[in-house]
């Protein structure tokens, strides 16, 4: 009896706490509070600004660290503004007997360049026990070690945090880190080439650090570093060899964010990284958020960092900014939120039914929801399902600067070379490889089949018949239209294998695709690839492999074809030339070339565009050189141009001041809740249904009432 | 018994540095470090020096398993597999390829995974062994008939759509608990009872069916004939004499696992966003994180071992008559 009473006690509890939003993944104390709600698929490998590069990483240090730069974040094309700078600092210039020469002083004159960067009066940092001082300022916890740490597990264990003004010393502080020898940058290679003495830093600080005990603080302070110099408090100096306009670019990344040498100092001390106590884990920084949770196996938590110097909301935007909503908010002091909570989603479905039911308030669209949220219209237009209309979603679509491709390893005897035949032979099959199919069937039609290695958005890439490849199209009835077949084969006869056989010998042409494929969706990407070639009666053969196979083959120039993509460090048509540049060369010098393409025609015309500004006077002559240069590529084809992928991005509409973008990472600080909404509105859409529960117990009794009767009758039953 | 427990832990030694060598040899036969630094430092402006920087740093420049170049001791010591396996038995795991402490994680890691697996486990075995002993009860009859059928049709499906149509049923339908997640403390329950749930019921077809062929070989034997001859009720005989003679085969497949709960389930950890060892261990698969592979590897043999060994122990609470020699 007490069984039962205990089971129906149990119910009723059960029914009771079955209040509303009981599937509320959150504490109930942050009901109604200004916090974002967000997700994250893999787990951050590095916060520490020197090493962090992935995007994983840079959600979350790019609201908390503060480089001299940022882009705007409603202009188009994206524009650098200052961050913690005063202005966007203009490069001087530099002969080697070190007198100044002109702005449009030809680049071989060009010694070095220097940007001198004058910061703000007045940045403080967050709150953090590294900068907490006793009575006489000296540093209250500066002699810490494994004893001292006894009861100490976080940050926020520390009882005292104190805070000091941002300097130009913890800029110059950081571009040294990047010569350090535990911290492996994975730009220390690129910017050793550019800044003055960061290369030779970085073989005395080798040096240095083998003579210290391991895991021994390493005082950079100690190493000057001959081409970064303090002017004053607030101004350093950075000194370049020759001329890098896009390096103003790099000065809007964490790499360049200041790194205090009190925080470096404390995190080193013994005890410390046993913890995890680590600028890795724990980063330091001026921007609007300060990081007070840091558990990337669940949850990561982003709050309004108290000493934020102040910042407020864009008034100006591009054309339609006005009309979306965007400049409603001008003026108005930045950040909006109070907090961003980040939770660890690893597989889509639960994340999406989380969004659907208001606990994310933002979300990416998987290929397995992407019928349930977006459909396209006749016309080819993309909307939102009227399940997704009737919550109020929004969506926002944006095409990435990104760039997918078949590459053609040119050191091959059969399809590289700039030999006639092997240009022809690489033409026919750019022809015949139909990406505006491949883009249809396997992305949902998310993304935009490519012309160059130019994405949307960056400067050189052309609209219309200008920016389309005539080897690959027709231009008929105002639309690029595909080359038929024909003009495929024809040109593969021209190359010398007609219907596929080669003209001499009759051998059938076999090309080989390296690949890093793998399950069922890969395999069907392999065999519409197969068709396409079976199109030219070329047999392709696709040798899937794990991915460090694939990159050591790739090294090596041990493949034929393959298939790569390339995500933009920054806004710069450099940034995706050099990709093809014979300077870059992969099997001559380790270079992100992997075609191993040569053409000293485009490697003189890159030269000159990288060293070239899109913006002022020179900036046609720039956009002439560029087209000159993509037309090279599309003659030679050293690439099958692939897509550029669009990205679609679903939004509830009580979250405002969203706006795609693929370059500037520091947008939390503009994203606005209405927060009364978002609560009427998960109320509404997670009543819980209670009648499961009730079904569940007359189940229960359903079955176990016939064997209780069924075992008494037995019990009871004489013997037969 | 001591002396026996001694003995079994000095054979375990062997078997862990069998294990740990086996470990080492299949990661570095599809991984070299090189792979392993490049999987670290990422595929953006990665360069030789860079490489070798990373690999110095962590010890990975030196030979696999022998070093040629040293002398003395130092050959079989100053290697890559000596000086990254041998402190495991000491205890120390090191730190994973980004810098972090493993022991410290899986410390922090254990309590999620065992919120999950311990309830699952109890409340799993009480369920099957019950259903079991009910459908042996019913034995030959339509409920058994029918039981079994069910039995054969739940452990049929796969453990994956167990979770994908819990979630969608129970959380996403109903909107009773969280699709996803983990709290710790008073709020860990609402996370934890979907997971359970959907454990329990996944495992009840097979070990219903294991527990009653159990039961059913037991209920044929002359001491139970002889316990019903007494006027013994059939629940007195079944819980008291069956179920108690039948712990010998249900104690070998379940003490066995009982260290392993420890170790968490890679699925439901990772559908149900629950940050256990399981799911530490699939991100470092997926890492090619070495040093976490290798000493999840290791905590899992050294489980199992434990697990045996309780197994073994097990046996003389049920059966006087095991006495260890």
């Amino acid at each position: 009896m007490s069984l039962i009473r205990l089971a129906l006690l149990s119910l009723l509890l059960l029914v009771s706490a079955c209040s509303s939003e009981q599937n509320d993944p959150y504490p109930k104390s942050e009901r109604g509070q200004n916090i974002l709600y967000s997700a994250f698929t893999d787990r951050p490998k590095h916060l520490d600004p020197v090493q962090s590069y992935s995007e994983d990483e840079i959600t979350f240090t790019a609201q908390i660290y503060e480089p001299p730069l940022q882009y705007d974040y409603l202009k188009r094309p994206y524009t650098l503004i200052p961050a913690t700078s005063e202005a966007v600092p203009v490069a001087r210039y530099y002969d080697a007997q070190g007198r100044e020469l002109p702005a449009d002083a030809p680049t071989a004159d060009i010694a070095t360049s220097v940007y001198e960067i004058r910061i703000r009066p007045g940045i403080r940092y967050q709150p953090h026990p590294a900068f907490a001082t006793d009575a006489t300022g000296q540093p209250l916890y500066g002699d810490l070690d494994a004893e001292k740490l006894r009861g100490i597990e976080q940050i926020a264990d520390f009882a005292e945090t104190g805070s000091r003004e941002l300097v130009a010393d913890d800029y110059i502080y950081q571009i040294k880190r990047l010569a350090h020898p535990r911290l492996h940058s994975p730009i220390f290679s690129m910017m050793g080439e550019r800044i003055v003495g960061l290369r030779e830093l970085g073989t005395t600080l080798h040096e240095a650090a083998r003579e210290l005990p391991a895991g021994a603080w390493l005082d950079l302070d100690r190493f000057p570093l001959a081409g970064v110099s303090r002017v004053d408090r607030y101004t350093y100096r950075i000194e370049l060899r020759g001329k890098y306009p896009q390096f103003p670019y790099w000065l809007a990344m964490p790499f360049f964010a200041p790194v205090p040498r009190e925080v470096d100092r404390f995190y080193s001390m013994p005890g410390m990284a046993e913890k995890n106590l680590t600028l890795d884990w724990y980063p330091v920084g001026t921007g609007p958020f300060m990081l007070t949770r840091n558990d990337p196996n669940s949850r990561m938590v982003l709050e309004r960092n108290p000493n934020f110097h102040g910042e407020t909301y864009p008034c100006v935007g591009e054309p339609g900014d006005e009309a979306a909503g965007l400049l409603a908010d001008c003026g108005k002091p930045l950040p909006f939120i109070d907090k961003a909570v980040f939770a660890r989603e690893k597989e889509a479905i639960p994340y999406w039914n989380k969004f659907l039911q208001g606990y994310y308030d933002a979300s990416g669209i998987s290929s397995d929801s992407f019928d349930q949220a977006v459909r396209l219209g006749g016309s080819g237009d993309v909307q939102l399902t009227d399940e997704m209309r009737q919550k109020g979603i929004r969506l926002l679509t944006s095409v990435k600067p990104s760039v997918f491709y078949m590459g053609f390893n040119m050191l091959d005897p059969v399809v590289g070379g700039m030999t006639p035949a092997a240009i022809k032979l690489r033409q026919a099959l750019s022809i015949a490889i139909d990406q505006e199919e491949f883009i249809s069937i396997f992305m949902n039609g998310r993304g935009i089949a490519a012309t160059s290695p130019l994405p949307p958005g960056i400067f050189g890439y052309l609209e219309g018949q200008a920016g389309s490849n005539p080897v690959v199209y027709d231009w008929v009835d105002g639309r690029a239209r595909r080359k038929p077949i024909e003009v495929a084969r024809k040109l593969l006869a021209e190359a010398g294998w007609p219907n596929g056989r080669h003209a001499v010998s009759g051998e059938p042409l076999v090309l080989s695709l390296d690949t890093t494929s793998g399950g069922m969706g890969d395999k069907s990407r392999l065999d519409w690839l197969t068709r396409q070639f079976a199109k030219l009666d070329v047999q392709l053969v696709v040798r899937s492999t794990d991915f460090n196979r694939f990159q050591e083959k790739i090294r090596k120039g041990a493949v034929q074809l393959y298939y790569l993509g390339w995500n933009a460090d920054y806004p710069d048509p450099e940034n995706f030339l050099f990709l093809l540049a014979g300077s870059e060369g992969k099997v001559a010098v380790a270079g992100e070339n992997a075609s191993n393409y040569v053409n000293p025609e485009f490697d003189r015309l890159f030269e000159k565009m990288k060293n070239m500004e899109s913006d002022g006077p020179r900036g046609a002559e720039r956009l002439a050189i560029i087209r000159q240069a993509i037309a090279i590529l599309q003659h030679d084809a050293p690439w099958i141009f692939g897509f550029h992928p669009k990205s679609y991005t679903l939004g509830h509409d009580w979250l405002h001041n969203r706006k795609s973008t693929d370059v500037g990472n520091n947008t939390l600080k503009y994203q606005r809740i209405d927060v009364g909404r978002r609560e009427r509105l998960r109320r509404e859409w997670n009543e819980p249904v209670l009648w499961p529960l009730l079904a569940v117990v007359v189940l229960l009794v359903a079955v176990i009432l016939p064997a209780a009767i069924g075992y008494r009758r037995r019990e009871r039953g004489t013997a037969r | 018994m001591l002396a026996y427990l001694v003995r079994r832990l000095l054979y375990a030694l062997p078997i862990l540095i069998g294990v740990n060598l086996i470990t080492f040899a299949l990661f570095f036969v599809v991984n070299t470090p090189d792979d392993m630094a490049r999987m670290q430092l990422g595929v953006k402006r990665v360069t030789p020096e860079a490489i070798d920087k990373w690999k110095a740093e962590r010890g990975y420049d030196k030979p696999l398993f022998i070093n040629d170049a040293a002398s003395g001791s130092a050959v079989l010591t100053d290697t890559i597999f000596f000086s990254k396996s041998a402190r495991m038995f000491a205890g120390d795991f090191g730190r994973a390829e980004d810098g972090r402490d493993i022991a410290r994680e899986i410390t922090s890691r254990m309590g999620p995974s065992l919120a999950i697996a311990l309830p699952t486990f109890i409340l799993g075995l009480l369920v099957t062994v019950s259903f079991a002993l009910l459908l042996t009860f019913f034995r030959a009859s339509y409920l058994d008939f029918w039981g079994v059928v069910l039995c054969v049709a739940m452990m049929s499906i796969s453990g994956l759509f167990y979770i994908i149509g819990g979630q969608f049923l129970i959380s996403k339908i109903w909107r009773l608990v969280p699709i996803s997640g983990y709290g710790g403390g008073l709020d860990a329950w609402k996370f934890v009872i979907l997971p359970v749930l959907i454990g329990v019921i996944s495992g009840v077809g097979s070990s219903t069916r294991w527990y009653r062929t159990i039961f059913l070989e037991e209920i044929s034997r002359d001491y139970v004939r002889t316990a019903r001859a007494k006027g013994l009720s059939e629940l007195v005989v079944l819980f008291r004499h069956v179920l108690r003679n039948a712990m010998i085969p249900i104690l070998t497949g379940v003490v066995v696992v009982i260290p392993l709960l420890f170790m968490g389930s890679l699925l439901t950890e990772s559908f149900f966003g629950i940050p256990g060892l399981g799911s530490y261990t699939i991100d470092a698969i997926n890492a090619q994180d070495f040093a976490v592979v290798r000493a999840m590897v290791f905590i899992g043999s050294l489980l199992y071992i434990v697990g045996l060994i309780l197994t073994d122990v097990s046996y003389t609470f049920v059966d006087p008559r095991i006495r260890f020699n």
